[in-house]
């Protein structure tokens, strides 16, 4: 399982520009590398990168070869209510990694 | 004799305990005086020391929680975790990566913490030593050397650890490669400067194993070793040869009483 460490804000006012942070373990491979016999080393990288908030999609992002291994996005998003903000990244193997976060809104 | 010579030369004999002993039989007048002694953390961007400090920025934190799993999983023929024996990492690994690399009675030699961690594997788990730089051995050492996050690098109590920290310091003088550079014409001559557009830093191996940006990767201060020499047109030592360690030591002494950082981030 990959490791992910997301930052949102626990508490926020209503209107309230906030910041979420994510990191996730992931090798990232660009799929133009080789191996040391010769060999081409498949791609194999989160392709995209979603955030819904209650679920509204907030922020949403696709990915490409030239991103480094584990990717660090950050973004802003406006507190309007109490609820979930869901973190989801999708792989070239078509594995999924999800983490939420809750968030009180006063 | 200069002044800041003199004052280097006075430091060095000021420690009396036994530990200052062994540290100050290597000392001599051409080493960084300590009051100029800093971490390569103080010679980054704000940015990469912003991304270092916060424990969800940083990505060698991955790694911790990665090694913080296998810290209580049990494996080998004994069936035992680290934490059968060591308990609680944060009270019974706290300082432990700030004093080593240690002296090891049954080889003789200094093991430095990969080392110790593999030895701890084959003679009390039961288990195969990870390979090195392995995903594994880079997450339970990032995650030991976690716990000694802010603690100063000891001075080296042993004072077995003597010649092979003086062994350490000749091959750190001495030139090498096809570039004929040593270590410290670098590292205690022209530090702060930079080396194209990077700076060079005075090479305190404080926050090992750190997330070099360049590696992408967490990566062992053996790996970094390897790395310079291979920069300096030399031809590296093999991973774990008794010559790494020996220069792991040295930097070690060098560094003492610095804070370390680990997971650290680095350029």
């Amino acid at each position: 399982m990959a490791q992910a460490l997301i930052n949102v804000p626990a508490k926020a006012r209503r209107g309230e520009i906030i910041e979420i942070k994510s990191l996730i373990s992931h090798v990232m491979e660009t799929g133009y590398r080789r191996s040391d016999s010769g060999d081409l080393i498949p791609r194999d990288i989160i392709n995209t990168f979603v955030c819904t908030y209650n679920d509204d999609v907030v922020f949403r992002a696709e990915l490409f070869p030239a991103i480094a291994a584990n990717p660090f996005i950050s973004f802003f998003t406006v507190a309007t209510e109490s609820g979930v903000i869901t973190l989801s990244w999708t792989d070239d193997k078509g594995a999924t990694e999800v983490r939420t976060a809750k968030i009180t809104v006063e | 004799m200069t002044a800041a010579m003199m004052r280097r030369l006075l430091w060095s004999g000021a420690p009396g305990l036994l530990a200052g002993l062994v540290a100050a039989a290597v000392v001599r007048a051409g080493d960084i005086a300590p009051a100029d002694k800093r971490s390569d953390y103080s010679l980054m961007s704000r940015d990469t020391q912003a991304m270092q400090d916060d424990d969800l920025a940083n990505p060698g934190m991955l790694f911790v929680l990665d090694g913080e799993m296998l810290w209580s999983r049990k494996d080998g023929a004994e069936n035992r975790s680290c934490a059968d024996c060591h308990g609680d990492a944060a009270a019974s690994m706290k300082g432990v990566a700030a004093r080593y690399p240690a002296y090891e009675a049954t080889l003789a030699r200094p093991i430095d913490l990969e080392q110790r961690i593999n030895s701890c594997r084959a003679n009390h788990q039961g288990a195969t030593p990870f390979a090195w730089e392995s995903k594994e051995l880079l997450a339970l050492a990032a995650f030991v050397a976690r716990q000694s996050r802010g603690v100063a690098i000891a001075e080296p109590a042993d004072e077995k650890l003597e010649p092979f920290i003086r062994a350490g310091r000749e091959m750190f003088e001495r030139r090498q490669g096809q570039l004929d550079l040593s270590c410290s014409q670098c590292h205690d001559d022209n530090w702060g400067r930079r080396l194209a557009a990077a700076v060079i830093p005075q090479g305190h191996p404080t926050g090992y194993p750190l997330y070099r940006l360049e590696w992408q990767n967490l990566g062992s201060l053996q790996r970094r070793l390897r790395n310079c020499m291979f920069g300096m047109r030399a031809e590296p030592y093999a991973y774990g040869a008794p010559e790494q360690v020996e220069l792991e030591l040295y930097l070690m002494w060098r560094a003492r009483g610095l804070a370390t950082d680990s997971p650290a981030v680095r350029p």
